[in-house]
């Protein structure tokens, strides 16, 4: 599926492991940021907005590379923006049970492969900024987005790959050392 | 002879030589690297694994043709420097290395990533206190490796201070290491395993495994590779075969009542390069 910002009820359609593209509009911020965004308010329209876990590396307005951080870190930080209408968060590594909960019947969480900076670049340009003072890895970047490429990691319906994975992982560790 | 220590045509030798190391790591992979991502990808069987790999060799295609850092986290400069007989360990030599990163910094461009611990305040230029982290070993050349290290594997790192009967535990405290960390440190990642030494040494050697070339394993190495792909964690922790591209082990005697073990995690873009000093 190719989806488009402002997002709405299509994300409903979503099951974690589809493959589907995201473009328009998306916002970027990390940790600062969220806090920031907490303390004053969200500084664009959040209905049916993209959040993207990203810190990227701009020179002269011009994004050099932008692939996404770790998501995990906004797990406490993540309900407010959910409640305010934004439906898909994008980054990597997956998210905890509480934003699972959050995300359900609402929004969606789509996994950019970690690390593919200059791809994810190759698709993006710079269209603005907010909260610029918190220097350039935790500013607020608005993104033009063309066609990323995603996995959803976790759907609107509880489903989350994450933590399949996880648990598999751990019933494979216990057999491979045979422990009770 | 020996070279004046205060010398600021080597200071300068220094700078021109970190400078080259990082943009050259940043922007491409070394060949072995490259080499045991294709492997992997040609190998994995998982769809989603599948794609994470198409992703990962495009962006590493695209990088190199744009010129720009493989990933935004570009990481905080580790070197390694090797030091001939002729060049006396001086001032200038730590000068240079710290002047080369603040103009890689500015002009790959690098993102500022080097903080205060505690106020977390951005230096800007990614030195600091005790950064750029610089290691000497003598050599038969006077070269500058650099070993740029992202957060996301770093902070998936570990180190255990094993019992000396626990050396058949190893494999399972690398393996663990993994289970913890599942897809926060950017897999498919390389291991660096530190065994012996002191509590510092273990961590130091595991750092030092990740500069070795991953072309080949020994059977250890093998066996603690192939523990970590049991897990099924694969790339990104979307599930897939592969999830460890090699292990490498260091390691160094140690107090016959110790047994420590460090692991150093490293995702997928293992960036090193090492350049020759001109003078």
């Amino acid at each position: 599926m190719n989806l488009r910002t402002p997002l709405g009820d299509e994300i409903l359609d979503l099951r974690a492991g589809d493959t589907v593209t995201l473009s328009g509009t998306i916002y970027t911020a990390r940790d600062e940021a969220h806090l920031q965004m907490i303390e004053e308010g969200i500084p664009f329209d959040p209905e049916g907005a993209a959040i993207y876990h990203c810190g990227p590396v701009v020179q002269d307005d011009r994004l050099i590379v932008a692939g996404p951080t770790t998501s995990a870190r906004m797990n406490a930080l993540t309900g407010f923006l959910i409640d305010a209408g934004v439906r898909a968060l994008v980054g990597k590594g997956g998210m905890g049970p509480e934003v699972v909960e959050e995300l359900r019947g609402r929004a969606v969480y789509l996994a950019l492969t970690g690390g593919c900076a200059a791809l994810a670049a190759a698709r993006m340009s710079l269209s603005g900024v907010y909260f610029e003072e918190l220097g350039m890895a935790e500013a607020v970047w608005i993104i033009e987005a063309d066609r990323l490429p995603l996995t959803v990691g976790i759907d609107a319906h509880g489903g989350d790959i994450f933590h399949a994975v996880r648990e598999k992982a751990k019933t494979q560790f216990h057999q491979h050392f045979n422990i009770r | 002879m020996m070279v004046n220590p205060v010398d600021p045509a080597l200071s300068s030798a220094l700078a021109d030589a970190t400078e080259k190391a990082l943009r050259e790591a940043e922007i491409r992979l070394p060949s072995d690297v490259l080499a045991a991502l294709r492997r992997a990808a040609a190998a994995e069987r998982d769809g989603i694994a599948r794609r994470e790999f198409e992703n990962i060799l495009e962006n590493i295609a695209l990088a190199e043709e744009r010129r720009v850092p493989i990933c935004q986290d570009t990481g905080v400069p580790v070197v390694y420097l090797t030091l001939p007989p002729d060049v006396a360990l001086s001032p200038a030599i730590f000068a240079g290395i710290r002047e080369g990163v603040q103009r890689a910094t500015a002009t790959i461009p690098l993102r500022p990533n080097v903080v205060d611990p505690l106020t977390r305040k951005n230096t800007g230029d990614n030195t600091g206190a005790g950064m750029p982290a610089v290691h000497v070993t003598p050599g038969d050349r006077l070269t500058v490796t650099v070993l740029p290290k992202g957060a996301g594997s770093e902070n998936a790192s570990r180190i255990g201070m094993l019992l000396p009967s626990q050396a058949g535990d190893i494999p399972r405290f690398v393996a663990e290491t993994m289970l913890i960390a599942g897809g926060k440190p950017c897999p498919p990642v390389f291991l660096g395993v530190g065994i012996g030494g002191t509590f510092d040494m273990a961590a130091a050697l595991a750092k030092e495994a990740l500069l070795l070339p991953v072309d080949t394993m020994d059977d250890y190495e093998q066996e603690i590779c192939d523990a970590v792909n049991a897990l099924g964690i694969g790339p990104m922790g979307l599930g897939g075969d592969t999830t460890a591209l090699s292990v490498k082990v260091k390691q160094a005697d140690c107090h016959t009542a110790s047994l420590p073990v460090a692991v150093n995690v490293q995702c997928w873009a293992c960036r090193r390069a090492t350049v020759e000093v001109e003078r």
